[in-house]
């Protein structure tokens, strides 16, 4: 007996679902790849820290350490990552690191970057 | 075996069963000039290698010099002592000759830089926390002054930069937050006098003094131009020179800052850094006119000319940082377009200029040119290094 396929396009609408729950999920939580995320912290001390310090103590700029950092937002610092400061020589770095990458520095900058020299 | 590579002269002697004193003391008691010498910063392993420039090659390692980002060296005059100025306030004084270290202070909390007096006798650290600059016994690096960047009523302190040796045992510095220039006078050491200039304008980054010790000039990040004061006539107060030499034009955000300590003077002409712009600027000395704008591969880090004058090289900011430019002064045009490789960060020219040493951080190497072939000659191996300084810079004013 024939049945209508229902069922199966159920199931692929729920599959379909899933799989944009899960990026979505991904997203929320994302982590650059491993090498990705040395990359960055090799950047922040050599790039960032022509300014801020490599040791992120401040230079010119000022120090990125989790005391000088706690109790701003989030979405500030990772605006000021992405997008500069007008009028300051922080420039913007959205060129070359993503919102996903710039917010994950900001935790691992609120957190302390316990390799940083 | 490295120490007979070195030292010929021990296995000579163990050969012929020389007394023992006599062995030692011929390789240690060998006389050495320094002219030929140099250091290389390792700037995150926070050492530096001792290098001579005849033979390109390693002399010594000094390590546990503190956080080496940004740092500096002047040299005593008489080429024996290395003077490095790290980013933690950290002032070391290294014997070029023994590769150790002879003496050291954590004198501030972050500094940016620092000079040695005319006479050789002070030496001077520009501080960014506290602000001010803070002078020390070259011998013995024993405090001897402390100069607080107060510049207003509310007791703030102002970073401190672009810190020069002036003729007659003066200072002159720069207050980035104040936008002012001083001029400190140590005939007496412990007493210093202060000259102020205000209004040196928007974000001074780096200062500079030419190399007759006559003028000195603040570059300008918060605005286009430059602020020139004039040591032989002080009381004239500052100059703006350049301004607008960018107007009506979009600056390009600033990825790394230039630095004005590689001023580049070639015959009547002076190169400088555009800030925010892929140029050169050049300049006639005569009136401090703009007389051109050499285009170039990115934003200009250090423009430093060859010391006859007959070149400029050119390094630039991230991203574009694994070029080199090589502009010809009498025509100023881009002669060659050199990859040393990944973030090339300072260039240093052996004291007649034949050849040129570039680092290059993330390659970990610093490579040799000539300057004549422009082809590379060595390369060196060095951990992240950045600043290049030879000893032939003890007799120069400002470096």
């Amino acid at each position: 007996m024939f049945r209508p396929r229902r069922p199966s396009g159920s199931a692929a609408v729920l599959a379909t679902a899933l799989i944009l729950l899960s990026g979505v999920l991904s997203a929320a939580v994302a982590e650059p790849s491993a090498a990705r995320q040395n990359e960055i912290i090799y950047r922040l001390r050599q790039d960032c820290g022509s300014c801020h310090g490599l040791t992120l103590k401040g230079g010119l700029g000022p120090a990125l350490l989790p005391e000088t950092l706690a109790g701003k937002h989030d979405d500030a610092l990772v605006d000021i990552i992405l997008y500069g400061v007008p009028t300051t020589p922080m420039p913007p770095w959205g060129f070359e690191i993503s919102p996903v990458e710039a917010r994950w520095l900001v935790h691992q900058l609120k957190r302390g970057i316990t390799d940083a020299r | 075996m490295r120490v007979d590579a070195i030292c010929p002269a021990r296995r000579l002697a163990f050969a012929t069963l020389l007394p023992l004193a006599f062995i030692l003391g011929g390789c240690a008691g060998t006389p050495r000039g320094t002219g030929d010498l140099g250091l290389i910063v390792e700037r995150a392993s926070g050492s530096v290698k001792i290098v001579e420039t005849t033979g390109h090659t390693v002399l010594h390692r000094v390590e546990g010099l503190g956080d080496l980002s940004h740092a500096s060296a002047v040299f005593s005059r008489d080429e024996r002592y290395a003077y490095v100025f790290g980013r933690d306030g950290g002032l070391s004084k290294i014997d070029m000759l023994t590769g150790r270290l002879s003496a050291r202070v954590v004198q501030a909390g972050n500094s940016i830089g620092g000079a040695i007096s005319q006479d050789g006798r002070l030496v001077a650290v520009s501080n960014y926390k506290p602000g001010g600059v803070r002078v020390f016994d070259a011998a013995t690096l024993a405090p001897v002054a402390d100069i607080p960047a107060v510049w207003d009523g509310s007791g703030t302190r102002s970073k401190v930069l672009g810190l020069v040796d002036a003729p007659g045992r003066r200072f002159a510095f720069t207050l980035y937050d104040a936008g002012e220039i001083w001029l400190a006078d140590l005939s007496a050491p412990a007493t210093p006098k202060v000259t102020r200039f205000a209004g040196a304008g928007d974000k001074p980054y780096d200062g500079l003094i030419t190399p007759d010790g006559r003028y000195y000039i603040a570059g300008l990040f918060g605005e286009d131009g430059l602020s020139l004061l004039d040591l032989w006539a002080p009381e004239k107060g500052l100059t703006r020179i350049l301004s607008g030499y960018g107007r009506g034009e979009a600056r390009l955000p600033v990825y790394k800052m230039p630095h004005l300590e590689g001023w580049a003077s070639a015959g009547d002409e002076l190169f400088l850094p555009a800030v925010g712009h892929h140029e050169v600027l050049v300049v006639a000395r005569e009136g401090w006119r703009q007389v051109g704008r050499i285009p170039v591969h990115g934003q200009p880090v250090f423009v430093e000319a060859r010391p006859d004058g007959r070149q400029v090289w050119v390094n630039f900011a991230h991203p574009r940082n694994d070029v080199v430019q090589v502009i010809d002064v009498p025509t100023r045009t881009v002669i060659r377009t050199l990859r040393p490789g990944k973030a090339v960060l300072h260039m240093e020219f052996t004291p007649r200029g034949e050849e040129v040493w570039i680092s290059v951080r993330d390659e970990d190497k610093v490579m040799v040119y000539d300057t004549h072939t422009l082809e590379p000659v060595a390369t060196i191996p060095a951990a992240g290094p950045s600043g290049i300084f030879f000893a032939a810079r003890a007799h120069r004013i400002g470096l």
